[in-house]
């Protein structure tokens, strides 16, 4: 090996340190930047009415997005509702039963192709064979897009989670002749308890901000959700609507509306990691 | 798990609840297969009439029903190509820096902020591109990139803040916590001995960098690359606020464009006839099966790399 002078090698390091700590900087920067923008964006538009109100008109004062908000957790709870227990029985299926079958292997590949399936294409598939058929937008189908995006994300916690469990915990409630449904939902469920609901979190949180997948199922309305079969309001499609329109005033309760989403998926997304960290210490 | 089986009575219960998680399994299957089948079926018009060229047309006019998808796939991958080669170098010098340089309290922190801004919704990033980014670029950026870079056609065009460029930072902001998240948890794969013996030897932390670290886990830093590609191509509302939905391929950074999924966002809801609605549909059906490459790759990639190190 060639001996490179001292002073070139200390060089390349320095560089190599400054390098990746202005790398840190830029990162946390550009982000922080986004942060600051949508609090103080944001907080100028949220007021009381803003939870309780109907939009205002185009140019109008006052209004609000009670109905949109109303509408996201509606369609976000069907969404769970539909998403986490097949979530979860999949990620039994794989961990408990599946676990060296070809089967087994086949979905696991699945669920891990599917959480890199972009949004936009649940919305799409939803929209074929839901919209079409029943011939106008509702909020079940937005509902549903949203389910498709939290099936993966539970299904591969859920196995990840239930294989953590040591296998002795199994053995003895079997040994005990507990038969094999009650050994998975009152023993190793247990065990796994926190790392299940943290995965449910994080995967409501997720579609909780998702737009891509609504805009052609539930689409958006401006009156309050009376009924699921209707096109339903939701927040992240009027962010996009009244973000894309002239009117000041809509743009204004675009960064509220960014605001409350931002506020709703970081708090769920720290809420998970706190459940976590809580069983691993 | 013969053991298992012997030692328990079959029960109904026991049947049923297997038949339950074998169900719910297998449906994951089949909604795979379904996209497929139903992208495919609701496109046929489309497919149908325009065949392969549907892929390499640059036409899309919604008045004379013709559609091709050439300006959408190429916008698609130019902004992506622009967010991966920010994004990559970016996230892997905020990894080494988070795994070998920093404290590791600040490491811990940092690390806490990028796990949750990862979780920030795509449309946050797009409000932020729309009313902040793009104007700044039009103001600040693109004019000097102009003045010392214009002769270059990439960046020839009027300054509109919007377009091909812009939709490429914000796509590399967004997809940067991700593939930071990702190429950290990669580093930290490197067995401390390893580097330590480098140490030992006299090397400086960058001989250890480029000699030993990221050699020994320059798989997982693809597969890593592989999934923020997956991410980043998918990618529909931070793109679709500022690419402007304009269905000329140019050469200018500066220019309007669109990408597969701002088109779906921006003309899927005022798609009234059926030609177009199919249209929309097979670009769609594009973007699923480039998205479904890009994933299986890079399954197949990481899986290699657990084979390899002997990680399950």
């Amino acid at each position: 090996m060639k001996l490179k002078s001292q002073r070139r090698r200390r060089f390349a390091d320095v560089m190599l340190k400054v390098t990746a700590f202005l790398s840190a900087v830029i990162g946390l920067f550009f982000l922080g930047w986004i942060l600051l923008v949508v609090i103080k964006q944001g907080a100028a538009a949220i007021d009381w009415s803003f939870f309780t109100k109907l939009p205002a008109p185009p140019g109008g004062e006052g209004g609000g997005l009670g109905n949109a908000i109303l509408g996201t957790l509606y369609m976000t709870l069907l969404a769970a509702v539909v998403g986490v227990p097949i979530g979860i029985l999949s990620g039994v299926y794989l961990s408990e039963y599946g676990r060296e079958s070809r089967f087994g292997a086949l979905v696991r590949f699945t669920i891990n192709v599917m959480m890199g399936i972009p949004s936009i294409i649940m919305g799409l598939f939803i929209y074929t064979i839901l919209v079409v058929t029943m011939g106008h937008f509702s909020g079940y189908a937005g509902g549903l897009a949203l389910a498709l995006l939290i099936l993966p994300i539970v299904a591969r916690t859920t196995e990840d989670m239930l294989s953590l469990v040591p296998h002795s915990l199994r053995e003895s409630a079997l040994a005990l002749g507990a038969p094999r449904w009650k050994v998975t939902l009152g023993i190793v469920f247990r065990a796994a308890k926190n790392g299940l609901i943290t995965g449910v979190l994080l995967a409501v949180a997720r579609v909780s901000g998702e737009t891509a997948p609504l805009l052609f199922t539930s689409l958006n309305s401006p009156y309050w959700p009376t009924s699921m079969s209707e096109p339903t309001a939701n927040l992240t499609v009027t962010i996009f609507n009244y973000a894309m329109s002239p009117y000041a005033n809509w743009q204004q309760a675009a960064w509220g509306a960014s605001l409350l989403i931002m506020i709703a998926v970081l708090s769920m997304t720290i809420l998970a990691r706190f459940i976590l960290r809580g069983k691993q210490e | 798990m013969k053991f298992f089986q012997s030692s328990r009575s079959h029960s109904v219960a026991d049947s049923i609840f297997k038949g339950l998680a074998f169900i719910s399994a297998a449906i994951i299957f089949l909604i795979m297969v379904g996209i497929f089948i139903q992208l495919i079926h609701s496109s046929r018009l489309s497919i149908h009439k325009f065949g392969l060229g549907f892929l390499i047309s640059e036409h899309w006019n919604p008045v004379t029903q013709e559609f091709g998808a050439a300006s959408s796939i190429y916008g698609t991958l130019v902004s992506t190509a622009i967010a991966l080669i920010l994004a990559l170098p970016l996230s892997l010098a905020i990894s080494l820096f988070l795994v070998d340089l920093a404290p590791p309290s600040v490491s811990k922190y940092v690390g806490y902020a990028i796990e949750l801004l990862a979780a920030i919704p795509s449309i946050i990033y797009g409000m932020w591109g729309l009313f902040i980014f793009a104007p700044f670029m039009s103001d600040h950026v693109q004019p000097i990139l102009q003045q010392y870079l214009g002769f270059i056609p990439l960046f020839k065009g009027p300054p509109m803040g919007i377009g091909m460029l812009t939709s490429g930072i914000i796509l590399a902001l967004m997809i940067l916590p991700f593939t930071t998240a990702m190429m950290r948890d990669v580093l930290k794969m490197v067995p401390s001995i390893v580097t330590e013996a480098a140490y030992g030897m006299g090397s400086t932390t960058w001989e250890v960098t480029k000699k030993v670290t990221v050699p020994y886990v320059i798989t997982g830093l693809v597969g890593g690359a592989f999934l923020g590609l997956g991410r980043a191509i998918g990618e529909t509302m931070a793109v679709t606020f500022v690419i402007g939905n304009n269905h000329n391929i140019s050469a200018s950074l500066f220019e309007a464009g669109n990408s597969i999924a701002s088109t779906l966002a921006n003309e899927f809801t005022e798609a009234s006839e059926p030609m177009y609605l199919s249209a929309l549909i097979e670009l769609g059906l594009v973007l699923f099966v480039i998205t479904f490459l890009i994933q299986v790759g890079a399954h197949f990639w990481l899986k290699r790399l657990s084979k390899s190190s002997g990680i399950k």
